[in-house]
């Protein structure tokens, strides 16, 4: 009996083992399949990451250098007499000048003079000026002066713009190119280090355009905002994990919080037009209002971090600190707090680093004015980093577009710059329980 | 002549903290014993100083302003503001304040100058009014908290109360800031619709905030129907979508369960790089390579492509949510319980079958919470559109286009100066409220999804 029952068995067996081994290879083929199309999403993704630090890079490097442009200027006292300082004619000077390292070139016509005042940036007869207005014993002189070159030649020099275009579509033309070509045989032209990016505030012109301003209109914004949202959200997260009672009012608390973090970003800047700017009276452009802005927004997120650092300490340090005679507060500002605190600058930093990005905000009160000097204190018009970035690519100059890129790498510097911390803090520090 | 007061405040809560802390002490010397330790007597001293001084300089500080500007415009003589309106009298009220800081422009009337010295004279009194009454108040409370310092006095309980009373305010901030927001958004919009009606906001088709500035202008007559700029962001938030779903879902997958421990390590915080990158460097890249992208492509192939297409900024927006979908649904999968993992892989489905039929549907809640969430984000997201995307808005659903969005025309509208008192910059307080009101929605709607569903495996 035992034989017949079983034989029938083994052969259903046999017959599944066969149905599922030759399924196998199809399941099997299946989920490589999903595995190639999951490699390939990411894949894609890193391309993405790929393409946009790649055409940053390459597109911002340049600006990073300068064409400079050596030349001997005689500062001559019958354009610029002493006694009319600070006037004079200071461009008249450099183009003297330069006319006498090119030579075959008529001076006396206009025109050609015109065109060779196009080769040195409009600041630097403000640079011979402030020489001259600071020491007046240098008329009459010859001095060697090192001046930027204006952008169209800057992108020359660098490569940027195509010599076989024909010469109507082309920014400089063919006798530019040859003066150019000439300089830089005398060894007249250098290209250092482009320091003014980050001496200089914003100008009209390409190669005078610095992210000085910007950098110090960030700065204030985001010391501001630190004041104001690293106390609130300590104070807030500490309330509502350790003291809270547990009832409607600190659950709608929370709600509001969580809720707070999920709005987005432009409507902070309408709140904060409305109320800093139109209710309060506070000034426009400045980088006070803009940190507050962002306390706002960042609060959340450093109250988020705390109450997650907090939760972090084991219950055994709070009951060991009461039972020692320690009151609640005592517990949380003695032990609890200075346990967490890795956790909490952490997540500060990294509150912060998103605040420093934030771009809507301070659109909406109007720090993105064009401002030429950097703001002395926080209720100055300033722009900050990343609005300085959307004004530069809203500029139609072709030498804007390699400052954006090298201001959007100098943000992303920074950036990285403040994970990198918060990364270090949080592997230094950070215990284990 | 702004840090007087607050340094004012600085020295007297120092010397609060000592005089009470040595007080303290010298009664503790002295062979009584304290109730509290000497810190605290000296604590107490400080915050009683501290919290009320600070409320009253940032209370005088906001009040100032607005009260100088309603003393000087009430002491210019009479007539000379008729037939102005309000941007005529803020107009006036900027020279004063220019001319009281030494910027002459032209040759103004006197009485304008006269306005200008009062502001300063105005100003210059203010100020030392404020510091005088620093100065007493904190006297005051000095003398107070110095009177407190006895043996049995329960200092620490007062720290305790007053820090308490401390942290508590600064958890309502938060509520007082959606308020803020709820209350500034409401007001502006209810000024909006006295002057456009509201089933011409909601219903129209036609948005052209562009209306004349002066009465014989010529300009077109303004229309603000939000249907088409909220199309626009409709269209605009599926290219992203459709860009971010796939690419997010099927990472998340294949980290989640395919990819050795060592991959998935070193790619997951790679992968949070995108997110981590400002949307305003997104909005240029946008513009630099991806429309001049998608452009040249187009016109390969024959196809009509707006230089500032929605398929540029929404492809780009999608780059920027594939991280948020990723790591949401990362935490989905992870969140499904081993049991559920193991028994289908105990029946003998492989670990494709398992994920495509037991973990991902077992995960699906989480997931779509997930994709919500990048939804709104997607709807509130301003950079890449302000810089990518178009200015005029169009009833289309074609993303070949240029379309405008909710955000776009919020920046537009307020981007420069701007008084309060035209429909143009109200539209955009209406347009905030909309947004914030279908964001909020969404985000409630989402957190409670992955709340619920979270709540039922634990």
């Amino acid at each position: 009996m035992t034989d017949i029952s079983n034989a029938p068995a083994t052969l259903r067996r046999a017959r599944s083992t066969d149905l599922v081994a030759a399924s196998l290879k199809r399941r099997k083929r299946k989920q490589m399949r999903l595995q190639w199309i999951g490699l390939g999403a990411i894949s894609l993704a890193f391309l993405m990451l790929f393409i946009l630090v790649g055409s940053l890079v390459s597109t911002g490097w340049q600006a990073f250098t300068q064409t400079h442009l050596t030349l001997d200027v005689y500062v001559d006292p019958d354009e610029i007499p002493e006694a009319r300082l600070p006037r004079g004619g200071f461009d008249d000077a450099l183009v003297a000048s330069l006319g006498k390292m090119l030579p075959g070139v008529d001076l006396s016509d206009r025109k050609t003079s015109r065109t060779l005042e196009g080769i040195f940036s409009n600041g630097a007869q403000f640079e011979l000026r402030d020489r001259v207005v600071a020491d007046p014993n240098l008329i009459g002189q010859t001095i060697t002066m090192t001046v930027p070159v204006s952008d169209p030649f800057d992108q020359l020099n660098k490569g940027l713009i195509d010599r076989e275009t024909p010469e109507q579509n082309r920014r400089v033309k063919n006798d530019e190119i040859q003066w150019f070509d000439d300089l830089k045989a005398d060894g007249a032209i250098s290209k250092p280090f482009n320091w003014a990016l980050f001496t200089n505030a914003d100008s009209r012109f390409p190669e005078l355009a610095g992210l000085k301003g910007a950098l110090v209109g960030s700065f204030w914004a985001l010391l501001t905002c630190f004041l104001i949202a690293f106390p609130l959200g300590i104070g807030s997260a500490i309330y509502l994990e350790e003291f809270a009672p547990k009832n409607k009012l600190s659950d709608f608390i929370e709600v509001n919080i969580n809720n707070l973090a999920a709005v987005p970003s432009v409507v902070f800047g309408l709140l904060a037009l409305a109320v800093f700017i139109g209710w309060f009276g506070l000034p426009r452009s400045a980088p006070f209002v803009g940190g507050l802005t962002l306390a706002l927004m960042t609060m959340p997120t450093i109250i988020i971090a705390t109450r997650a650092a907090l939760k972090a300490v084991p219950p055994s340090i709070r009951e060991a600190a009461l039972g020692l005679g320690a009151s609640r507060q005592q517990v949380v500002f003695q032990h609890v707090l200075p346990l967490a605190m890795p956790g909490v600058l952490t997540g500060t930093i990294i509150g912060l680093a998103q605040a420093l990005g934030e771009t809507a905000p301070l659109l909406l009160i109007g720090m993105n004015a064009f401002i030429t000097s950097a703001a002395s204190s926080p209720f100055d018009s300033a722009t900050a980093l990343p609005t300085q970035i959307f004004i530069w690519a809203d500029s139609p100059e072709r030498g804007f577009v390699s400052r954006t890129s090298a201001a959007i790498l100098v943000l992303l510097g920074f950036l990285v710059m403040m994970n990198m911390v918060a990364i270090y803090l949080r592997q230094k520090f950070e215990r284990k329980w | 002549m702004t840090a007087l007061p607050f340094l004012l405040l600085i020295a007297a809560v120092i010397a609060g903290y000592l005089i009470n802390r040595l007080a303290a002490k010298a009664i503790r010397d002295g062979g009584d014993r304290l109730h509290s330790l000497t810190s605290y007597h000296g604590l107490f001293s400080a915050l009683l100083i501290l919290v009320p001084v600070l409320t009253f300089i940032l209370l005088w500080l906001v009040a100032q302003g607005p009260v100088i500007d309603g003393l000087v415009m009430g002491g210019l003589p009479d007539g000379v503001l008729d037939g102005l309106d309000s941007g005529g009298t803020q107009l006036v009220l900027a020279e004063i304040k220019s001319l009281a800081k030494g910027k002459v422009f032209g040759t103004p009337e006197d009485w304008k100058i006269a306005a200008g010295d009062r502001f300063v004279r105005l100003q210059t009194n203010a100020g030392w009014l404020l510091v005088a009454s620093v100065g007493l108040l904190s006297l005051a409370l000095l003398g107070f908290a110095r009177s407190r310092v006895y043996a049995g006095f329960r200092a620490r309980q007062g720290v305790e109360r007053i820090v308490s009373g401390l942290m508590i305010f600064c958890s309502t901030v938060a509520v007082f800031t959606t308020i803020g927001i709820i209350v500034s958004l409401t007001y502006e919009t209810i000024r909006f619709l006295d002057a456009v009606p509201l089933t011409d906001f909601l219903f129209g088709t036609n948005w052209e905030p562009q209306i004349p500035l002066r009465a014989d202008q010529i300009a077109a007559e303004g229309a603000f129907g939000w249907l088409p700029v909220f199309v626009g962001t409709i269209v605009i938030t599926v290219v992203a979508l459709v860009v971010a779903v796939p690419i997010g879902l099927f990472s998340a997958v294949y980290l989640n369960e395919f990819a050795p421990r060592r991959f998935r390590a070193v790619v997951k915080p790679l992968l949070e790089i995108l997110a981590g990158v400002p949307t305003v460097v997104y909005g240029f890249f946008a513009i630099l390579i991806v429309a001049p992208a998608i452009r040249s492509f187009g016109q390969s192939i024959g196809l009509d492509v707006a230089p500032n297409t929605a398929l540029a900024a929404g492809g780009v927006m999608g780059i920027m949510l594939i991280p948020f979908i990723s790591s949401f649904a990362d935490d989905a999968l992870s969140a499904v319980p081993r049991t559920l993992r193991d028994g289908a892989l105990g029946l003998g489905s492989t670990r494709g079958e398992m994920m495509t039929t037991v973990l991902f549907p077992a995960a699906l809640p989480g997931i779509v919470g997930g994709v919500l969430l990048a939804v709104s984000r997607a709807i509130g997201e301003t950079m890449i559109v302000v810089m990518a995307a178009g200015l005029i808005a169009r009833m289309t659903i074609n993303p070949l286009d240029s379309v405008t969005t909710v955000t776009v025309q919020i920046v537009t509208l307020l981007i420069g100066d701007t008084s309060f008192d035209n429909p143009k910059t109200l539209a955009a307080f209406a347009l905030g409220m909309m947004l914030f009101l279908v964001t909020l929605i969404i985000n409630i709607f989402a957190l409670r999804i992955v709340r619920k569903y979270r709540e039922a495996y634990d």
